[in-house]
């Protein structure tokens, strides 16, 4: 058996080989699958929805139902409005959903369909009392990333839903792709901040369900509309991510993210920060909890970051000087290159499949390796691969699809953000806060000496 | 038991009891959540394990990101298969037609990787915006010198099945390219097989060891040289046949080429496969041969079963897969294990198939064409299963509910096929339906659906 072919010359290519990105509608059903009893249906082709299914359900190990128009030749001829109504009634029957969110595709951008005024015809013709709430978000798949389409959909929600800004108590948590545990422990975070928080969007439950009594055609959990509906009111908003501008799809040349828009329209407050991964990014957004709830940070969580720095203090040595690949969403490659250069770390390369200005905010996120960092936007994992075997990464970190490239070279490779394919408990990959952090940097630096360890030749039984 | 969808209604069908006949072949209805995938997938699995060919495919990425590296189809050579090449198309190609970026991607390509010839997928929207991929492929085949192969897979053009049409018609754009080789006697092709986890070279040295060469595999551990010349068998062997009978049939009005539809899963079906082949060549010394080969093989793989029987017997499942000739077979060799089959279904099975598995079964057994997860979780808790057979899309339905599941898709990674596969099998099913696990699991009746 021969090995995986790799060009020994870098070049550069139009085509894009082994991608590291995916398409947008599929950031947009794990969206969707955050909106309490919503199912996302996918305007377009059967194979869009089940190649999506079957993506979602090798990591987060849950079922995954999302449908299909289901376009056919004389749809694509002469539109998907009747597939789409017979799509709705069906779904609306099986599943009897509180809300149903469509994302479009490739095909039915290209041929030019308006869902938002199909969804109105549709409900006009039907008893509007009965059916759940219906909204499209406009994915197109030739532009962006599935990044692109996770926030478009919220950003969908938000204009879809919060229509006031009556006050409230709430505060709108907007902590972009990361796995149901992160989710999970940002309510427990904000819970214990005294703050109410809605989490937009919600998967933690849908897409990391426990063993059920009996069978659940949707999922329980999720945001609800109802808070949604909240979110022009609240006392604030805590967006994670400075990648999150939505700039596809239809109607969206104002060039803003959710959370920017609810500033705007509704004048509450944004506190951005990059993904709290590290001591230094979870200081900045508990310092920002702080400003809204008027609160010192609590006891528990002062605990976690002593012992995080104690762990520092422990583990520092491994991974100094240490080099590492990064790659991925654009904004869990900030958030990991921040937290890496802030132990000692040197980011040699930090890749992703996106196009965007990632460069400017590495150096401003990195201040030790900031000159060093070759940055690689709108790549694809075989340019990764070929720079890997030029540049001799000490690691790699990213998700399961850089695996062969760690495996040609002999390297750790220590698993982060979606998908997860080749591991299970990729939904219980904790990444963010202090504790996020503390399983990171554990893995990390046990990956480094289990390397060590078996590429000694004595093998120390201790450290 | 609630139906769900009325549409669907004639393609459940209850042994003994429904009146009516299954229907099939029938598009998926809209937002039946329904199991299949689309014309691009089945044209890109049955090509997919040709190694040394170039597949790239033209659309947007979404196509080529998820059908990178998705098979456990292992090439003993090339890995160029193991590559997802895409146009990666963009809003500007979109409105400017994507032909400039596939012919830059294909010359690109082919002058970096040298392959034997290349595939080129057409995906749902590269028909709509206008690009003669045919013309494309043809001058750069002529630039390169090399084969150049459209395949027509546009998603919406119908369903899985004719996605295999589409590969089928590429492949015969190949066969016969190479008239000057010599098959030596007693040659046949194997259609149908993807070498999942290595299965085709068991069934490689079954064949062998009765005398009977295979000039190739389409397209398990498939080469493009190969292919060229597969016109000098004397028989083409279909397993799997929802997706080369269309080859099949073409190779023998072409070519005069008779082919025989056999499967490799079972005891049963795997012997009978060989005393086919071995019948067909009138040859006594390789029937003597091929009696002997399943002689042996029984001989040892009855009593290594037995124990897993033992455990076994009297368990019930529920099988949903691709085609429904693989659903045959699986429910003769969970007989063998002493299993009963209580649920059965497929996303492409034609009514033969059906009719097959209806006079298989026993009274009371359903079986299903096109199903969707609330109609299988439906089925399974309605009859009681203690495993389910399906692929990655059914695990967490069983798991969920609380049931063993077995992988028979085209992801794993354990080779099922034959007498050694059969054990496999056997020590899969018992991990599954045997795992002390289940004992915390509740197993919901059916009494208990949640839909609110």
């Amino acid at each position: 058996m021969d090995k995986l072919p790799r060009l020994k010359d870098i070049r550069p290519f139009v085509s894009t080989r082994n991608a590291c990105k995916l398409c947008s509608p599929l950031g947009a059903s794990i969206a969707l699958k955050g909106i309490e009893g919503c199912v996302p249906v996918i305007h377009g082709s059967q194979g869009c929805a089940t190649y999506i299914r079957r993506y979602m359900i090798s990591h987060y190990k849950e079922p995954v139902d999302i449908a299909s128009s289901n376009f056919s030749e004389e749809t694509t001829i002469f539109g998907g409005a009747e597939n789409l109504k017979v799509a709705l009634g069906n779904v609306i029957g099986q599943y009897k959903p509180k809300a149903v969110g469509v994302a479009t595709t490739c095909l039915s951008e290209t041929i030019g369909e308006d869902v938002a005024l199909m969804l109105k015809h549709i409900k006009s013709l039907t008893n509007e009392e009965e059916w759940p709430d219906l909204f499209t978000v406009s994915t197109p798949s030739y532009q962006g990333t599935h990044m692109d389409g996770f926030h478009a959909t919220i950003l969908q929600m938000v204009k879809t839903y919060a229509k006031d800004n009556t006050p409230n108590d709430k505060v709108n948590v907007l902590p972009n792709l990361v796995s149901p545990a992160d989710i999970r422990h940002l309510k427990e975070i904000f819970a214990d901040c005294g703050l109410d928080a809605t989490i937009l969007p919600d998967y933690s439950d849908t897409l990391d369900n426990g063993a059920w009594d009996k069978y659940y055609r949707v999922p329980k959990g999720g945001t609800s509309i109802k808070d949604i509906k909240l979110s022009g009111g609240a006392k604030a908003t805590f967006e994670m991510g400075e990648f999150t501008k939505v700039s596809v799809g239809k109607n969206n040349s104002g060039n803003l993210s959710a959370a920017a828009w609810l500033e705007k329209e509704h004048g509450v407050t944004n506190h951005q920060t990059i993904l709290p991964i590290g001591v230094k990014a979870t200081d900045t957004l508990f310092e920002n909890i702080g400003k809204v709830s008027g609160y010192e940070m609590p006891d528990k969580y002062e605990s976690q970051r002593a012992r995080l720095l104690d762990s520092y203090a422990d583990g520092h040595k491994y991974v100094f000087g240490k080099k590492a690949i990064v790659y991925g969403e654009e904004d869990l490659v900030l958030g990991i290159c921040a937290f890496l250069d802030e132990i000692g770390v040197e980011v040699i390369l930090a890749a992703s499949g996106a196009n965007n200005n990632l460069t400017e905010r590495l150096k401003h996120y990195c201040p030790s390796n900031a000159e060093t960092i070759k940055v690689m936007s709108d790549s694809d994992f075989e340019q990764i691969n070929e720079q890997a075997h030029e540049l001799n990464p000490d690691f790699i970190v990213g998700n399961s699809k850089g695996y062969y490239i760690a495996r040609d070279l002999k390297i750790p490779i220590v698993r982060v953000g979606f998908p997860i394919h080749d591991r299970l408990g990729g939904q219980r990959i904790k990444h963010i806060g202090y504790e996020g952090t503390q399983e990171l940097f554990d893995r990390i630096v046990n990956s480094l000496i289990e390397y060590k360890q078996d590429n000694s030749p004595i093998g120390y039984k201790y450290i | 038991m609630e139906r769900l969808i009325k549409e669907r209604n004639t393609q459940i069908h209850t042994i003994g009891s429904s009146e009516h006949d299954l229907a099939c072949e029938k598009k998926s209805t809209a937002g039946s959540v329904s199991q299949r995938a689309c014309v691009f997938c089945g044209s890109r699995v049955v090509l997919y394990p040709i190694a040394d060919a170039l597949h790239l495919i033209h659309g947007p990425i979404g196509c080529a990101a998820y059908t990178w590296d998705i098979r456990g189809a292992m090439s003993s050579g090339p890995q160029l298969h193991r590559l997802s090449f895409s146009t990666d198309l963009r809003e500007k190609d979109v409105v400017f037609g994507g032909e400039p970026k596939l012919k830059k991607a294909l010359t690109e390509l082919i002058e970096s990787y040298n392959p034997k010839a290349a595939f080129v997928y057409s995906t749902c929207i590269v028909g709509v915006i206008g690009d003669d991929v045919d013309a494309v492929c043809r001058e750069v085949s002529k630039e390169q010198g090399i084969d150049v192969i459209p395949v027509m897979a546009e998603g919406f053009k119908g369903t899985k099945k004719d996605g295999y049409k589409a590969a089928c018609d590429a492949l015969s754009t190949l066969v016969g390219t190479d008239d000057d080789y010599q098959a030596p006697e007693y040659s046949i092709n194997i259609l149908g097989d993807f070498n999942l986890a290595g299965e085709l070279w068991i069934l490689k040295d079954y064949y062998e060891r009765i005398g009977v060469n295979i000039i190739t595999c389409l397209t398990g551990d498939g080469r493009i040289n190969e292919i060229r010349k597969c016109h000098k068998a004397s028989l083409n062997v279909v397993q799997c046949s929802g997706s080369m009978m269309h080859l099949a049939k073409e190779m023998k009005e072409k070519y005069g080429i008779p082919f025989k539809k056999v499967s490799y899963f079972g005891i049963e079906d795997m012997s009978e496969a060989l005393y086919e082949v071995a019948s067909f060549f009138k040859n006594d010394e390789m029937l003597n041969k091929a009696r002997t080969l399943v002689s042996n093989e029984i001989q040892e793989l009855i009593p290594a079963l037995e124990p897993y029987k033992q455990k076994l017997t009297g368990k019930k499942a529920a099988i949903y897969v691709g085609g429904a000739f693989k659903a045959i077979s699986l429910v003769k060799a969970l007989r063998l294990l002493g299993m009963e089959t209580a649920v059965v279904g497929s996303q492409t099975g034609n009514k033969d198939d059906y009719n097959l598995l209806t006079k298989l079964c026993d009274a009371g057994t359903v079986i299903v064409d096109d199903s969707n997860p609330n109609e299988l979780s439906e089925f399974v808790k309605e009859k009681g299963v203690d495993l389910f057979i399906g692929g990655v899309k059914e695990r967490p339905i069983a798991y969920k509910l609380g049931l063993g599941f077995c992988d028979h898709n085209h992801e794993r990674k354990e080779a099922l096929a034959g007498y050694e596969g059969m054990l496999n099998f056997a020590k899969e099913v018992y991990a599954s339906v045997c795992s002390p696990v289940w004992q915390f699991f509740n197993r919901p009746s059916s009494s208990t659906t949640e839909n609110e």
